[in-house]
């Protein structure tokens, strides 16, 4: 495999990690833009959701614009926001947030409705106010849930970040597009490598996680007793899947 | 608009591009995904290995395998074919676990029933098995397809055609309209090939019409998104 011992020598090549162009440099950046990126989304989308999946209201209101949302192209959306808003970091920036918004609402809300309702019962018949319920009830039980649809944003967005480097020069991304307009295939595999390294460590990160954030009592393995507790850490990865077309 | 009307023509062919693209994906990843889902369900230690290996795979970003297939498969960089390939990989990380759990959704009564009655592993997969988890693979294929059309404008960007074409064309020569009406194309089709599936699922698996109120608001959903 010629191209890939070429892509190694590129990434490992001294002259990389000088200037502007320098990997760490470019890889902080990736990191840093998705980070921003998803603290802006998930300050839209997470009191929103648990709005929703408290009250109950606006549900499909919800289900309907994050269906319509996932099937937009991101580089469709991507390029027109760069017209609107000219070449740099805030076509992207608008644009990733948009795209990263409704995996977060999905995971906050699923994360609520999938409490056993009678949890929530239990805890207002004991006195608890609607805020204390919120804060200790629903959102511990629902964090799997979330974390699920925080994960599926954070893949989304260092997926697209890559793309962002066509209109802004932003992150990784910047080596594919350098690459292919000189040629330089080594440049190109090399980023993209970068890029698929640094996708699969974050998976890896949240996988654990999210085998750590479910809350003390309620383990995945529970028994009959303990209703659904099992059932956020089970379904952890279907918000995305069964929210996304309706 | 005037850009609209005026290049209807190129609309009409790139859309043609995005179809011949999107078709296969969509095609091959069921037909792979049926026999990896039924191996994941059926062995342990298959179902660690596959159902680990899927998850990774769907977190392969997607610009980043189109350059990186090249050098995997031996296509040339401006391939098509990488396109296909890597769009059916993502198709089959997503089918495999929805097989799996589709499989796992028939009532263990069922499947020892169908072999009291004389079914063999082989007839009770195609005749019992595989239609009860319709419901769920159908659910599945209509994520990959939505997704499947979303992704293929990525290839524009390295020069493989399709509507994608209309947004860096539109980028580089400053058209919004242009920009617009490859989103709008896009979106159309996706859920064109969505309706198409909904209604093959209808023609398929007559028994879950019974429950077609909710199955036709969703769709009523899909088509006002």
């Amino acid at each position: 495999m010629n191209l890939f011992a070429s892509a190694i020598d590129w990434i490992l090549d001294p002259a990389n990690y000088v200037g502007l162009n320098a990997i760490p440099l470019r890889l902080a950046q990736h990191l840093l833009f998705t980070l921003v990126t998803l603290v802006i989304a998930s300050a839209i989308a997470i009191p929103l959701g648990y709005l929703i999946g408290h009250t109950g209201r606006g549900r499909s209101l919800a289900v309907m614009t994050s269906g319509g949302l996932r099937a937009i192209p991101t580089l469709g959306l991507l390029t027109l926001v760069a017209l609107w808003v000219g070449i740099g970091v805030v076509a992207p920036y608008v644009a990733l947030t948009v795209l990263a918004i409704p995996p977060i609402l999905a995971g906050a809300y699923t994360g609520f409705e999938a409490i056993d309702r009678r949890t929530v019962d239990a805890a207002r018949a004991v006195g608890m106010s609607e805020l204390q319920i919120v804060r200790k009830v629903e959102v511990p039980l629902g964090l799997p849930l979330l974390i699920g649809g925080l994960r599926s944003a954070t893949l989304q967005v260092i997926a697209t970040a890559t793309l962002a480097a066509y209109v802004a020069d932003i992150g990784l991304g910047r080596y594919l597009f350098s690459g292919l307009k000189n040629r330089d295939y080594a440049e190109m595999l090399g980023g993209s490598i970068l890029v698929i390294l640094l996708a699969l460590v974050l998976e890896g990160i949240f996988a654990l996680i999210q085998r750590f954030v479910v809350p003390r009592g309620v383990s995945g393995r529970a028994g009959p007793g303990s209703g659904n507790a099992g059932r956020p850490s089970i379904s952890a990865n279907l918000p995305e899947r069964s929210t996304a077309i309706r | 608009m005037t850009w609209v009307l005026a290049n209807l023509g190129l609309i009409w062919a790139r859309t043609l591009d995005h179809v011949v693209l999107s078709l296969p994906p969509i095609v091959l990843c069921f037909v792979i995904a049926l026999p990896l889902g039924w191996l994941a369900r059926r062995y342990r230690i298959s179902r660690g290995i596959i159902l680990t290996a899927a998850g990774l795979l769907y977190a392969v970003p997607s610009l980043p395998l189109i350059f990186v297939l090249p050098a995997v498969i031996g296509t040339g960089l401006l391939s098509p074919v990488n396109v296909i390939v890597a769009l059916t990989l993502y198709g089959i990380a997503l089918m495999v676990r929805v097989v799996s759990d589709g499989l796992d959704s028939v009532d263990a009564d069922v499947r020892q029933s169908a072999s009291a009655v004389g079914y063999s592993t082989w007839s009770r997969f195609w005749q019992v098995e595989l239609p009860l988890s319709g419901p769920v693979l159908l659910a599945g294929m209509r994520v990959v397809v939505v997704s499947t059309v979303s992704l293929v404008t990525v290839g524009a960007v390295v020069g493989v055609q399709s509507l994608g074409s209309l947004f860096t064309d539109g980028f580089q020569r400053g058209i919004q309209a242009e920009i617009i009406a490859g989103l709008v194309t896009t979106v159309g089709l996706a859920l064109l090939l969505d309706g198409a599936l909904v209604l093959a699922g209808r023609v398929l698996m007559p028994w879950t019409r019974r429950g077609a109120g909710t199955k036709r608001s969703a769709a009523v959903e899909v088509t006002a998104a």
